[in-house]
């Protein structure tokens, strides 16, 4: 189920804007990959890059291959939907459909692949909600709007719905920012349950969150202002953060810049 | 000495206090004058309300009582001759079939038109096409009533022939006597006249959809149509419905368009092809200037009847928009 990405010479532009330059890195299934850096040094679109949501802006385009278990996501034949049906992804912000029972959010990806009969979608939105830890606070309340649940609660709904649909890799774009220290604490309980499952990769502005939840960390960072993002370094955790090779990586994960 | 300053600075202290406090209380004052201005505003209108439903039921009475016939169930209309007999069955009933006609040709396009600008259209053909809708409802109704008369009429006329030739088995197509000057060319006409309304409160609608909750559904794997069921429509569909409602209310009260159009006749069918049919506005445009004493009573009557089924409209709107309140 979990699969491997393998990243080479990847390019992203906002129109004009070359915002990512160059980057080439693999991930490696059912383990936590942590993107971290500073703002603006263009994590959070390469995470976009590698489930097709980077295009869904006006302008905005990739050159580069993206393979995920040696299938290019970029091949001229691939649909950036399938793509992003085995590709999920949780957001900045919690998002649930706010139109939508917590039930209903949770089965929408599953209706989406066409899954009916409700027998079979309750089964799948149990196990779902059980994965994302949230079963036992929802379940006397499962047609209750999404959007009535507590910030920290929408998220694992939102985590919950990504993973209904049992997707190969699970992208987090700072999942945890916008919650309290309990709520991202729970996130981070169901992120190392999540990794025996799935391939994770997290952006996180929150070093110590990378150190607790990954197990390799990739280093992002800028020459300057209007300057493309860059791939410093990327290794184990433990070694980004207590060895790096790079000198850039030192400072930004001692606080010295950035 | 030092006492006497400090009792100096304490008084200028205080001064300051008062001063702030006068500045503050000159606030206070004004947002007494904003809060009875809006409160004034909003008192005005349902003053207003009331006058005006005064106004009908008094100037509608006198007619009224000198009424022989069932005022709800009649469908002649002579007020004038004695003795005066008249009712809006006819009226109630054109005016409901060709409005609620009108809306059920006019939402569906109007809600592509909007879900085409707002997600499927280039930016460019997005701001024209946007720009020739709004067009369209800045278009006076009597250039509609015009161009339907003049131009719509004939063209409806071959249009019904054929619809009643060869699809006389629905029974709004069956009948004799059909032509353009029918229930079906009115509500045709009346429907590109709350386009506009309906598509451009729909596009509203539908742009202040939270971008979050539209890549979550493209994250889940929708596609464009996928995302449209359910991030979009879902979120817009109260705001579509007052869109509708607004178009409907519009359709029940337009006057010279219709009136224009229907070539009058008495009668009720189901027919809508059939030439004639008669709603209240066009009724009362068409005889009022000819109207008695008792005639001009009568179709104050009407409009009255009018009145309240625009203001049940609007409630069942409301109801309708307030039912799945919880939800968005």
């Amino acid at each position: 189920m979990a699969k491997r990405i393998e990243v080479s010479g990847l390019h992203a532009y906002y129109g004009q804007v070359h915002a990512i330059e160059d980057i080439s890195m693999s991930v490696e299934p059912r383990s936590v990959t942590a993107f971290i850096g500073p703002s603006g040094c263009g994590k959070s679109t390469f995470l976009r890059t590698l489930n097709r949501m980077h295009e869904v802006i006006p302008a905005a385009r990739v050159e580069g291959k993206v393979l995920l278990d040696s299938e290019d996501l970029y091949g001229s034949e691939v649909d950036p939907v399938a793509v992003r049906r085995v590709v999920g992804m949780v957001f900045q912000r919690p998002n649930p459909f706010p139109t939508m029972s917590i039930y209903d959010n949770v089965a929408a990806g599953l209706k989406l692949n066409g899954m009916r009969g409700k027998s079979r979608l309750d089964e799948v939105v149990e196990r779902s909600l059980r994965g994302a830890n949230l079963w036992n606070e929802v379940k006397d309340r499962l047609n209750r709007p999404g959007a009535g649940l507590s910030g920290g609660q929408q998220q694992r709904l939102c985590i919950a719905r990504a993973i209904a649909v049992e997707p190969q890799v699970l992208l987090m774009d700072e999942p945890c920012s916008a919650l309290d220290p309990i709520s991202t604490l729970a996130i981070e309980d169901l992120i190392a349950k999540l990794k025996e499952h799935y391939t994770i990769v997290i952006v996180t502005h929150n070093m110590q969150q990378a150190a607790r939840v990954s197990d390799r960390t990739a280093f992002f960072n800028i020459a300057g202002t209007g300057q493309p993002g860059r791939l410093i370094e990327v290794d184990d955790t433990s070694k980004i953060f207590t060895n790096p090779v790079e000198k850039a990586t030192e400072d930004y994960i001692t606080g010295r810049f950035g | 000495m030092t006492s006497q300053t400090e009792i100096g600075e304490k008084g200028t202290a205080a001064a300051e206090t008062r001063r702030a406090a006068r500045a503050a209380s000159t606030g206070r004052a004004g947002d007494r004058v904003f809060a009875i201005a809006t409160r004034g505003s909003g008192i005005l209108v349902l003053v207003i309300m009331a006058a005006i439903a005064v106004f009908l039921i008094w100037k509608a009475l006198p007619a009224l009582r000198s009424d022989e016939a069932n005022f709800v169930t009649s469908q002649e209309w002579s007020p004038d001759s004695t003795p005066a007999r008249f009712g809006i069955a006819q009226l109630a009933f054109g005016t409901v079939i060709s409005s609620f006609l009108a809306l059920l040709m006019a939402t569906p396009v109007a809600i592509a038109i909007a879900l085409f600008i707002s997600f499927y259209a280039p930016r460019r053909i997005a701001g024209g096409l946007s720009f020739v809708i709004d067009l369209l409802a800045a278009v006076p109704s009597i250039i509609y009533g015009l161009w339907g008369l003049q131009f719509f009429v004939t063209k409806m006329d071959d249009v019904a022939v054929f619809l009643n030739d060869n699809a006389s088995w629905i029974p709004l197509f069956g009948g004799d006597s059909v032509g353009g000057r029918s229930i079906l060319t009115a509500s045709v006409v009346l429907a590109i006249m709350i386009l506009p309304i309906i598509s451009s409160i729909s596009r509203e609608v539908f742009q202040q959809v939270p971008q979050a909750n539209i890549e979550a559904a493209l994250a889940l794997g929708a596609t464009r149509w996928e995302v449209i069921r359910m991030a979009v429509l879902p979120f817009g569909r109260s705001g579509m419905v007052s869109a509708a409602m607004l178009g409907l209310g519009r359709a029940l009260g337009e006057t010279i368009a219709v009136a224009m159009v229907l070539s009058t006749a008495s009668g009720i069918t189901l027919h809508i092809l059939k030439e004639g049919g008669n709603t209240f506005a066009a009724n009362i445009a068409n005889t009022f200037a000819e109207a008695g004493a008792n005639g001009r009573g009568a179709l104050i009557a009407s409009g009255l009847v009018l009145f309240i089924i625009t203001l049940i409209v609007n409630m069942a709107a409301r109801a309708i928009v307030a039912r799945r309140k919880e939800f968005v």
